[in-house]
């Protein structure tokens, strides 16, 4: 925000009491050192003239044009007065223009600015929009000088000058502010109550805009001086015998050579009050405007090798290893949070066999597609990952990848995200972001390198490959960006597709394409899946095995065709009863499971679904149960897998659904 | 899937009117955004033009009194100032003023100075060239300062990282960037002026000439447009895209140059136009700092001495020089990220 050339909007946080809010600002050395800096320039500017004021007239003949002495610290002008007085008297002037000039460029630029509003829409509004628009494209300075010329040459020229050349930028930052604000509810409702528009704007509406309003004024007052300085400096603005310091500055480049103290004092005092102005107005502006993030406190990536804490290693998978695409085992990934780590997964151990497809399941929450990202090293920076093994076709994803590493994974571990609207390039043809992956892992030149691309692009039923490889992303429908992810992964050899929700943020009539799609990438070639799903369905019709996963561990690993048949765990038997079916009754809420996730920051003692469990005893509360294998060769962690639920599991209305909106 | 008329249709951008989205059936694709963006650029840029050249033509109808009798004084013959109102036609109906003033523009007439009584397109003709190469000698070396130092900032300080070098680096750049082009140039002047004598610090004399100027102008852009760079590209290295080329097991540098940078660029481009466009209007103060022939320097006097068609023409080339500018920017805009033709509006 603060990071911006230009005043821009802050967002408003509404009806905050001002004081707690306002005192953030002494909480930051840079707002600190701003306030005193600007205390001090306008102390200054009331009390300069007073105590310098004699000392800044008093010509001295005998001494002119001197240089820097113990008597004159920035030396005598050419009439042998001190300069140093001079700049110490001239903060009043400047500083008093500059607010003049400013004052000015609101009030202008807020009538101008509300006009739209208040006339309602229609030609004339329209007409006031486009000229401010034309306005705001000149700079400043150019406005300026327009205006000087218009207002003649001296001092108050000049502060209607930059006052009105100021203007279009508030009057743009009023319509946007007041645009905003007239679109809520409130302001509606007191029009359509008979309220006058002006009794509206000035009632309900201008309260609403005035704090970022303010906050850029204080900005603009910095460049407001600056700008008064540099109209005084082309000998436009204050004339002689008054003075400030931009005509302090025009008179000390004349004798720069002589002394050069008579530039460089005034032009340090603008230099400091400018900077004044604009650091204690960003400084609010930040204070108000962007919430504090706990952001000290994260710790910097570190894949150590370092097992992860309590977990025992568990054995991972059955006999056969060597022929695992994807080896996991005690996967923790954490982040660093306000209140000690955020622990998203917990000792998650699985292995996935070449051409085996196995489903993750779980909640929003439950850890799933951290450990989908885990495993393909692309949590982002901020997220600590540890395991005693982490194998990927029989590489160390725990050390940082060499170019053998990297060239393997590029080439056999295929990722598709959730979401294919933002996960391509939107600068750069799909072509290209295709033939990326050949050129730089198979050593392809372009032209080889975009027909393999085109060639994809047909195998994932993308019709006219050829035209589309030269097409962007926005081109492109969702469901055909998706096919063309996976496409992107069929560019290499693929072993491992990992997909990560891949059908959520999909029109419910395309989903099913991409589902098959997967499938029939599967089946081609025996390259292994992991599904990542909140949608039991889903994993169940794609996948061999399913993981289901809550509170950051895996609960349960079986048979996707057991999956509604012989489910062990109480959480997995709930998320398959909460699927709809053809014949559920609509007229009876939706089931769903009581309770709220886990929050990962405070993960409790014992199992960690214990308190939503209609099977939960003390001991769940006590103990956390081990995944172990059990009765239907399978994998569950919990101690009372497989007894029958109890009949009355009355769905609440208040209480979060399973199943998420598509 | 068969892709169908409908199903293909359903690829544009969803967020634009349906009505006007363009059927992407045929070869027509990649032609009819680019028709429609640049009518609509070109539009903009009319008006924009009509507004300037009115402003600058009502600039001299605006001045309270006689402009005449202010550039002559007070003590000039009545006959001499009703002589030269006759001469700059405002004894005419303001009408066919307006008309003879457009029809001047057309002819690349821009009428005589006051003072010299040369013909003003030939003042700026030989003004406009020193001006013109200050403005962009500085552009490049603010944006060569700039990208570079955004984009390496902005992987140091990505999420999770650099925290003091973040602080460091947003603290310092405001400070540079508050410092006005004009004091810079004082102190450049000082510096390399006046105490080491290294280089001229006044006047246009050959290459050397350019090098505090440029300077001057240069910095203060640079350091905002740093800044700009580095916030997006912190932002963008956030994007789903950047994780997608990140899976793609391209090398760091890859993923950082070529897939986040040129979105970073995208957006910084935007404001970016504003700093060019205020990187113009900036050589009028740094052009009095250093006596540089140009236009700056000329606007100034010519505003002093009351030579209100010299005002009027110079005005009008600067207006000129950044309603093209910002016609530029949206044009590498579009260049660099297709979607801002059809987002625009």
């Amino acid at each position: 925000m603060t990071d911006a050339a230009v005043p821009t909007a802050v967002p408003t946080a509404g009806t905050d009491a001002p004081g707690g809010r306002w005192r953030g600002l002494l909480t930051s050395p840079v707002g600190v050192a701003a306030s005193v800096l600007l205390l001090a320039v306008l102390v200054l500017a009331l009390v300069g003239p007073t105590v310098w004021g004699a000392r800044a007239d008093a010509v001295d003949t005998s001494d002119l044009l001197a240089g820097p002495s113990s008597a004159h610290w920035a030396g005598t002008d050419n009439l042998g007065r001190d300069i140093l007085a001079r700049v110490l008297v001239a903060t009043r002037l400047s500083v008093a223009l500059s607010l003049l000039a400013i004052t000015l460029a609101v009030v202008v630029g807020l009538v101008l600015g509300s006009l739209p509003f208040l006339l309602g829409g229609g030609r004339l509004a329209r007409l006031v929009t486009a000229g401010v628009g034309v306005a705001v494209a000149f700079p400043g300075l150019l406005l300026a000088l327009f205006f000087a010329v218009v207002f003649g040459v001296g001092a108050t020229g000049a502060v209607l000058a930059i006052g009105f050349a100021g203007a279009p930028v508030f009057a743009r930052l009023t319509q946007t502010l007041v645009a905003g604000v007239a679109a809520r509810d409130y302001v509606a409702a007191a029009q359509v109550a008979g309220v006058g528009r002006l009794r509206v704007l000035l009632r309900h509406v201008l309260p609403n805009v005035a704090e970022p309003l303010v906050v850029n004024a204080a900005i603009g007052a910095g460049s407001a001086l600056l700008s008064f300085s540099g109209l005084s400096f082309l000998g436009l603005g204050v004339q002689s015998p008054s003075y400030d310091w931009g005509r302090l500055l025009f008179d000390g480049i004349g004798v720069i050579y002589v002394n050069p103290a008579a530039a460089l004092a005034p032009g340090l005092a603008v230099l400091l009050a400018g900077l004044a102005f604009n650091l204690f107005g960003e400084s609010i502006a930040k204070t108000l405007g962007v919430p504090v993030v706990a952001g000290a406190l994260r710790v910097p990536t570190r894949r150590s090798a370092a097992p992860g804490a309590a977990a025992a290693p568990t054995p991972a998978a059955a006999p056969g290893d060597d022929d695992l695409v994807l080896d996991v085992r005690d996967l923790e990934v954490s982040f660093a949070g306000p209140h000690g780590p955020v622990r998203a997964v917990r000792g998650v151990s699985f292995g996935v066999r070449r051409g085996e497809a196995v489903g993750i399941v779980g909640e929003s929450g439950s850890g799933k597609s951290m450990t989908a990202l885990a495993v393909s090293q692309l949590t982002g920076d901020d997220a600590r990952v540890e395991a005693s093994r982490l194998q990927v076709l029989g590489a160390d994803l725990r050390a940082p990848a060499g170019p053998q590493v990297r060239r393997l994974l590029g080439t056999s571990l295929a990722m598709v995200f959730q979401d294919p609207m933002t996960s391509f390039n939107p600068t750069r043809r799909i072509g290209r972001q295709l033939a990326e992956v050949a050129t730089t892992h198979l050593g392809m030149g372009r032209r080889e390198a975009l027909d393999r691309a085109a060639d994809r692009l047909g195998s994932v039923r993308i019709d006219d490959p050829q035209r589309r490889v030269r097409q962007h992303p926005h081109e492109f429908s969702g469901g055909m960006r998706q096919r063309a992810m996976i496409g992107m992964g069929l560019m290499g050899q693929p072993a491992l597709v990992v997909a990560d929700e891949p059908t959520t943020a999909l029109d419910v009539t395309v989903q099913q394409q991409v589902l098959d799609l997967l499938a029939d990438v599967r089946a081609a070639d025996d390259v292994a899946l992991v599904l990542i799903s909140h949608d039991v369905t889903v994993v169940g019709e794609v996948c061999d095995r399913v993981l289901v996963m809550y509170a950051g561990r895996v609960v349960e690993d079986l048979p996707a065709s057991q999956l509604s048949t012989a489910a062990q765990h109480p959480y997995t038997r709930a998320l398959v009863a909460a699927v709809p079916s053809m014949d559920t009754d609509l007229d009876r809420p939706l089931a769903t499971i009581p309770g709220r996730p886990v929050d990962p920051a405070h993960v409790p003692d014992g199992c960690a679904y214990a308190a939503r469990c209609p099977l939960a005893t003390e001991r769940c509360r006590v103990e956390d149960p081990e995944l172990v294998t059990s009765a239907t060769g399978g994998r569950v962690a919990c101690w009372h897998a497989g007894e029958p639920l109890p009949a009355t599991a009355v769905p609440a209305a208040e209480h979060d659904t399973l199943v998420e909106a598509p | 899937m068969s892709t169908t008329a409908s199903s293909v249709a359903a690829a544009t951008d969803p967020a634009s009117d349906p009505a006007t989205v363009p059927s992407y059936a045929g070869p027509r694709v990649t032609h009819r955004p680019w028709l429609r963006f640049a009518a609509r650029r070109a539009g903009r840029l009319l008006v924009s033009l009509w507004v300037l050249v009115t402003a600058s033509f009502a600039m001299i109808h605006l001045i309270p009194g006689d402009p005449v009798r202010a550039a002559l004084g007070p003590t000039a013959p009545a006959e001499l100032v009703a002589a030269r109102r006759e001469a700059l036609g405002l004894e005419d109906p303001l009408l066919v003023q307006y008309a003879h003033y457009l029809q001047g523009l057309v002819t690349g007439d821009l009428g005589t100075s006051l003072g010299s009584q040369l013909p003003v397109t030939d003042i700026v003709a030989q003004r406009l060239p020193a001006t013109l190469s200050l403005a962009l000698l500085a552009f490049l070396l603010a944006a060569a300062l700039a990208v570079p130092i955004g984009v390496a900032t902005g992987v140091l300080t990505r999420r999770g990282h650099g925290r003091r070098t973040e602080l460091a680096f947003t603290t310092g750049s405001v400070v540079v960037a508050t410092i006005p082009d004009f004091l810079l140039g004082v102190v450049l002047v000082y510096v390399f002026g006046v105490e080491l004598g290294w280089l001229p610090v006044a006047g246009n004399d050959g290459a050397s000439s350019y090098v505090l100027p440029v300077l001057a102008l240069a910095v203060g852009p640079a350091a905002i447009l740093a800044r700009i760079v580095r916030v997006e590209m912190v932002g963008v290295l956030e994007a789903d895209f950047v994780r997608t080329a990140r899976a793609k097991r391209l090398p760091a540098w890859r993923v950082h140059l070529g897939h986040a940078l040129p979105n970073a660029l995208t957006a910084s481009l935007t404001l970016g136009g504003l700093l060019l466009s205020s990187l113009v209007a900036g050589t009028v103060l740094v052009e009095n700092v250093f006596a540089w022939p140009g236009l700056g320097s000329t606007i100034v006097s010519s505003i002093l001495t009351k030579d209100y068609p010299v005002v009027q023409a110079v005005v009008l080339v600067y207006g000129l020089g950044v309603l093209l500018t910002n016609t530029l920017v949206d044009v590498a805009l579009a260049l660099l990220d297709p979607r801002s033709m059809i987002r625009e509006d």
